[in-house]
């Protein structure tokens, strides 16, 4: 019952805020408090190469490119702990599809959000 | 080693690179046709993989044609229409038939092409990517399982410095050196103080020293051409003067390759540049022209003039 229940009360919180796609491994903390899954090429490291000279998305003229934003943020947002600023230079591990829909704050408890695959691990 | 890899290493000389078109059929000998223009004035092509989200014949099997054609090919692959599996895959496959040079790319979004009705998939962005065939490289999938006869791959990437935010650009650069990136190609553009301001960045930094900056330039012959690139392809800004400069030649076609030849001029006379790469829509001789006029590239037989 809780399982079920952590989701949509996660989504009624973040999702009017941050527009939360609950992809189920937040990272809002350490990408300025923007949600990088609201990039339409979902990117999770940093602003491709089609942002427009005033800073919109090469997809969607009318938004503000979402990694523009992102560094902004991380850069000017008041009472964000510094670690989190730094922490936009990260490498960040391709999302796990398979948490889709679950509860971040769930999986950042148990440590869910932050195990991936072997090789990536390997590497890093 | 390859070719491209030595020459990487060993800065001896500045590095050529040029865009293969794209081909919509035909065998073999429709490739090699199309291959020798490049041959004698590029140390390697690129490859591209469904470039501005239009498809086209693959980029596994266009590598493995030029490679067997004896061209270095640099195989690009996009994170556009493929997930991890599929581009793990492609990267491992090509490998074995000894395309062993990669270059990782965001891509195009569909919206850009012809079929922007198409899923566009995603599934990792580019640093991830890089990082991937770093671990091909070394002999494992992202799973962790092993590869059973790896090869060494050589790794690139591409970066934009014209577009915003110039600060993030030289930091990503980095983060995709630190990937496992070994030559980064730049977009092109035509804003020389961005491209140097990126250029001190990366030399600050320090990954000017730890992958080849190639900065790109493309023959165009018309005003025309440059306003369809500022308006329709995603990442390329093209100033009004630029476009005016060659709307009011009399010669546009002329005026457009000067233009390009004083670009290479300009970017090999920045310290932390390691060659170019270049793209042509003229189909032409302007590459052979430009590699004689500076004598850059692999058939250059006297010390590169371009700083003089």
């Amino acid at each position: 019952m809780f399982r079920k229940l952590l989701p949509v009360v996660e989504h009624v919180v973040k999702g009017p805020v941050w527009d939360c796609q609950m992809c189920g491994q937040c990272v809002l903390h350490s990408t300025g408090m923007t949600c990088p899954m609201t990039c339409p090429k979902t990117l999770r490291n940093g602003p491709c190469g089609g942002v427009r000279p005033d800073g919109k998305c090469e997809v969607k003229p009318e938004m503000r490119c979402v990694w523009v934003k992102a560094h902004h943020r991380a850069e000017s947002l008041p009472l964000l702990p510094k670690t989190w600023r730094e922490e936009i230079t990260h490498l960040r591990p391709p999302v796990d599809n398979s948490l889709e829909g679950d509860s971040s704050w769930l999986n950042l408890v148990s440590g869910r959000d932050r195990q991936t695959p072997a090789g990536w691990q390997e590497a890093h | 080693m390859s070719h491209l890899g030595g020459l990487i290493a060993s800065r001896s000389r500045p590095i050529v690179t040029a865009e293969f078109p794209s081909l919509d059929g035909g065998d073999i000998d429709t490739v090699a046709a199309a291959l020798e223009p490049y041959r004698p004035y590029v140390d390697a092509v690129n490859i591209t993989d469904n470039p501005a989200a239009h498809a086209h014949a693959s980029n596994v099997s266009m590598a493995i044609a030029v490679h067997q054609l004896g061209v270095e090919p640099i195989m690009q692959v996009v994170c556009r229409d493929k997930n991890r599996l599929a581009a793990q895959a492609d990267v491992v496959g090509a490998s074995m038939h000894g395309v062993t040079t990669f270059c990782a790319l965001t891509g195009d979004d569909v919206t850009a092409g012809d079929e922007p009705e198409a899923r566009r998939v995603f599934d990792l962005d580019s640093p991830q990517l890089i990082s991937i065939m770093n671990g091909i490289s070394r002999g494992h999938y992202l799973s962790g399982r092993e590869l059973k006869h790896p090869k060494e791959l050589l790794i690139g990437a591409v970066e934009n410095p014209f577009a915003p935010p110039a600060d993030v650009r030289v930091r990503r650069a980095k983060t995709k050196v630190d990937a496992g990136a070994r030559f980064l190609q730049l977009q092109i553009g035509y804003e020389p103080q961005l491209l140097e301001a990126f250029v001190e960045g990366v030399c600050g930094n320090r990954v000017a020293e730890r992958a080849a900056i190639l900065p790109t330039v493309i023959f165009t012959k018309t005003a025309g051409a440059l306003r369809f690139m500022d308006n329709q392809v995603p990442g390329i800004h093209v100033p009004a003067a630029v476009i005016d400069r060659i709307a009011q030649a009399d010669d546009p076609a002329e005026e457009s390759y000067l233009m390009v030849r004083e670009q290479v001029q300009h970017a090999l006379s920045l310290p932390g540049v390691a060659g170019v790469h270049i793209t042509d829509f003229r189909h032409d001789d302007s590459l052979r022209r430009l590699v004689n006029d500076l004598s850059i590239g692999p058939g250059a037989t006297t010390q590169s003039a371009v700083s003089a």
